[in-house]
């Protein structure tokens, strides 16, 4: 009997601890994101949290929560409370959409620019001085050159690199999609080590010295050569790559539950603001406004970008030829190859 | 020297060289799979100086981290040591058919990868789950919440203590038992003044053990908590976020946290021996 | 109550509470939550379920996980056994904070252990710029997989038979020498036998942890197909796709998996029992 009252007391002990205080004026948000936006979102919760009290509006607190884009989408189907996601493929809110029905199909017409109020692309981080030469990505099936990259089934990041890389193929002179799919194989022969996450990769490259090219967000080989050391390595920007448009919502179900549409709408038009597209540049994503595009154009190297709807047909199409089970990329790595 | 152990005599210990040789190769063996990394990780938490690692450790998520840490074991263990001191003493003590099954669904918990310990609760509490619905239509959350979070520890750590005290209660029988119950003894004082005095290494190694791994559990945990930064991240998730930020010292720092946990140990075995000394 | 009992006779009260106490918060704990899992399973036909868990690459990691499971349970039994042996039998300087430092592997969060690990035995870690150039390549090969679980597991095998080998009793082994057998005899004769439940159960249980290991082991494996990809991390990547169910079916044969070889190994262990009394 006694320990059934521990146990009880300590129960009601955690759920006291586990409801949330009661909101007054005050709104919380929650911003369900992925790895590599915290640092953008560090700086944006704190300016929009400033621009909303200045309009008259409530103290805003926004929640980060940060992971792989695929485990934070499962997160919400599963119930996890997201006013806005902002992740790292359009796919990734397809299946919010379409598994638990918490936005509508059309999340995407929603606002302006396929609902990405930052662009990024796939670039190269070698080890200074170029030692192996890699200029771009017909240096990467080389055999003397060893590419370190996340697992794209595992990884949002790594589906955007695969793609680009096929991309590049499929965009050379005679190029067809057996030769693509050729290509990419080659060029995942040279991959030693397969992590799970993009953050992952980075740490294998950099800190454990494995491998001569990480293929990388740009904003995240930014962030790698800026934090871990200028003197060691740099950018390398291919001749061709991909437009990487990483896009955001409302969850429209959740908001409605928790009365926090208005403030979570308006979160997400900040970004598209001069303010917010300048805080996006800063952390080294490539701002759609014009004019903060054109003072950061120094900061931006110029490359011809390809986009995932008129080379792939869109994320779908994409997800289920190169990511399924058995699709190509399981081909590669299929038995006795 | 110490109670736990015996002054050697001649017929109980091992000629000098043989001797030798046995420590030597197990500290080889402690120093390759243990030592070094354990050295590791403090080399990294100090690698920027003493106020990095104070700085690091002092930072109000790190200390939500640990708040959560200790409340999540703080539950989890006791729960844990009752079910393993009853599990125990029921298949120890008596003679029933299936015992070998009960055992095996006790140990079951340990093979179960932490990522379907996460994933099991998911689909028990998640909104696309059994309870899911009815949970969100009542305000009651547990997946995402530290309900959850305790959830996926208790099971993990499940085992521990159970699995500490059924050898050990197995291999010392039950006379002892036996005889304090023939001699009037009732249920209760024989389980506390003979049976806790005979097993009181193995239920503070189980102890030990489920404590340790429900403050380091990362994986289960990580599914179930939603990485909500200073509400629902425990210590292990709150290293992996500093990990991933680059943040190398930090992400050590708090890590050691945990590593000094075995100091904890050594204070309570120390504790625990001396009041033995004292009552005997 | 699923079991009856046979008491033979014996005066201690309380089977039927705590046995009812167990087998309740068993199931409420463990078997409820993993029956989600069964049922989950049950939405894929069998032929799907087959397909699932015989794929090519599934079975190779079934291969790995468990072999490097096995031989890391293999060494922290011969290995737990003897550091058990040295920190209970022997004097030793800084013997009780070697002692105390045998839990820090379930302390630390297995994504550090992971990380550190794989620090260690790189090319450029402590370990490993020694070891690299003699050939001996750990970190993101198939060694570095039985290295993370020989970590993981390293305090059950120690810390099961710390607490029988500091309450056997000296009367045993003195009598044996009494009697004229030596050191060895006395320990195959009369110290195994008495030790062997528990290392059985260390070494069980250090298996299973292995088995299910996931957050140390891919910092460390390099995660090749077909190489050094682990069995948890095809459920994960199964879960990336949204197949729950696939990578439940996954999970399930790795739950019967280590069903079966637990069971085997407490069947065993009530043998051996049975055998040295």
């Amino acid at each position: 009997m006694k320990t059934l009252r521990t146990i009880a007391t300590l129960a009601a002990a955690v759920l006291a601890l586990a409801t949330p205080l009661a909101a007054q004026s005050e709104v919380n948000l929650l911003n369900v994101s992925y790895d590599p936006t915290r640092e953008l979102y560090q700086d944006y919760n704190a300016a929009f949290a400033k621009y909303w009290k200045g309009k008259g509006g409530d103290t805003v607190t926004v929640k980060q929560s940060h992971g792989g884009s695929g485990k934070q989408a499962r997160a919400v189907i599963d119930g996890l409370d997201a006013d806005v996601v902002t992740l790292a493929l359009a796919y990734d809110i397809d299946e919010i959409a379409d598994k638990a029905k918490l936005i509508p199909a059309n999340w995407q017409k929603r606002l302006p620019h396929n609902s990405s109020p930052y662009t990024s692309t796939i670039v190269f981080l070698v080890r200074k001085g170029n030692p192996k030469k890699v200029r771009d990505w017909n240096d990467l099936v080389r055999p003397d050159v060893k590419v370190i990259t996340p697992n794209p089934k595992t990884s949002g990041g790594a589906r955007w690199n695969y793609l680009a890389a096929w991309g590049y193929a499929l965009k050379q002179k005679g190029g067809s999609e057996a030769k693509a799919k050729e290509f990419v194989t080659k060029l995942f022969r040279n991959v030693p080590i397969l992590d799970s996450g993009a953050r992952g990769s980075t740490t294998t490259f950099v800190q454990r010295g494995q491998g001569d090219v990480l293929l990388a967000w740009e904003n995240e080989a930014f962030l790698a050569v800026n934090e871990l050391g200028k003197d060691k390595f740099e950018i390398v920007v291919p001749s061709v790559s991909i437009l990487a448009e990483p896009p955001v919502t409302v969850v429209d179900k959740v908001v409605d539950r928790k009365g926090t549409r208005k403030v979570a709408e308006e979160y997400l038009k900040y970004l598209y603001t001069p303010a917010g597209q300048e805080i996006a540049a800063k952390h080294y994503y490539r701002p759609i406004d014009k004019k903060v595009a054109a003072k950061y154009a120094k900061a931006f190297p110029k490359v011809k970008l390809f986009t995932i709807d008129d080379t792939f047909g869109g994320w779908k199409a994409a997800q289920k030829k190169h990511f399924a089970d058995g699709g190509v990329f399981d081909q590669i790595y299929g038995p006795g190859k | 020297m110490s109670s736990s152990a015996p002054s050697p005599s001649r017929t109980r210990t091992e000629p000098a060289p043989v001797r030798w040789a046995l420590i030597i190769t197990a500290l080889l063996f402690l120093g390759l799979f243990l030592f070094v990394p354990l050295a590791a990780v403090f080399a990294q938490a100090f690698e920027k100086g003493w106020d990095a690692y104070l700085a690091a450790i002092r930072e109000p998520d790190a200390l939500a981290a640990v708040k959560l840490t200790l409340i999540t074991a703080a539950i989890s263990v006791p729960v844990n040591l009752i079910f393993g001191v009853v599990a125990a003493w029921a298949i120890a003590k008596f003679e029933f058919r299936g015992k070998q099954l009960l055992i095996t669904l006790i140990d079951l918990p340990f093979s179960v990868s932490p990522v379907i310990s996460g994933l099991i609760y998911v689909l028990l509490f998640g909104l696309q789950g059994w309870l899911g619905p009815w949970l969100q239509a009542h305000d009651i959350k547990i997946i995402f919440a530290v309900p959850g979070i305790v959830l996926a520890t208790v099971f993990v750590t499940f085992p521990f203590v159970a699995r500490e005290l059924i050898p050990l209660m197995e291999a010392q029988g039950k006379d002892e038992e036996e005889a304090a119950i023939t001699l009037g003894a009732s249920g209760f004082q024989t389980f506390w003044r003979v049976t806790i005095p005979n097993i009181k290494w193995g239920l503070l190694y189980g102890v030990i053990l489920c404590n340790a791994r429900a403050m380091g559990e990362f994986g289960a945990v990580s599914v179930v908590s939603g990485h909500i930064r200073g509400s629902t991240n425990t210590i292990p998730l709150h290293v992996e976020i500093l990990y991933n930020e680059y943040n190398y010292v930090a992400a050590f720092a708090v890590a050691s946290l945990l590593a000094l946990l075995a100091l904890v140990t050594l204070v309570v075995k120390s504790f625990v021996e001396w009041r033995m000394r004292e009552l005997s | 109550m699923a079991t009856r009992p046979i008491t033979r006779n014996t005066v201690i009260p309380g089977f039927t509470p705590t046995l009812g106490y167990t087998v309740f918060y068993l199931s409420l704990i463990v078997l409820l939550p993993l029956s989600a899992l069964v049922v989950k399973t049950a939405s894929l036909t069998w032929g799907e379920f087959f397909a699932t868990v015989t794929a090519p690459r599934v079975v190779a990691s079934y291969k790995v996980t468990f072999g490097a499971a096995l031989a890391a349970a293999g060494v922290n039994a011969l290995f737990g056994l003897l550091v058990a042996w040295v920190l209970v039998r022997y004097r030793l300087p800084g013997k009780r904070f070697i002692d105390a430092l045998v839990d820090f592997p379930f302390a630390l969060p297995t994504a550090v252990a992971g990380i550190t690990l794989s620090s260690v035995y790189a090319a450029n870690g402590w370990l490993g710029q020694y070891l690299e150039p003699r050939g001996i390549k750990v970190a993101f090969t198939p060694v570095g997989i039985f290295v993370a679980m020989t970590f993981i597991g390293l305090p059950f095998v120690v810390r099961t038979v710390q607490p029988v080998l500091e309450e056997l009793e000296q009367e045993v082994e003195e009598a044996a020498a009494c009697l004229g057998a030596n050191r060895w005899q006395t320990f195959r004769r009369v110290l195994l036998p008495e030790l062997l439940p528990a290392l059985l159960t260390g070494f069980a249980l250090a298996f299973a942890r292995g088995v299910g290991e996931y957050g140390s082991i891919i910092f460390i494996a390099g995660n090749m197909p077909m190489v050094s990809e682990i069995t948890p991390l095809l459920i994960i990547t199964k879960l990336e796709q949204y197949d729950y169910a696939g990578a439940t079916a996954i999970a399930t044969v790795m739950l019967l998996f280590s069903f079966l070889m637990l069971l085997t190994v407490n069947l065993l262990q009530k043998w051996s029992r049975r055998h040295a009394a």
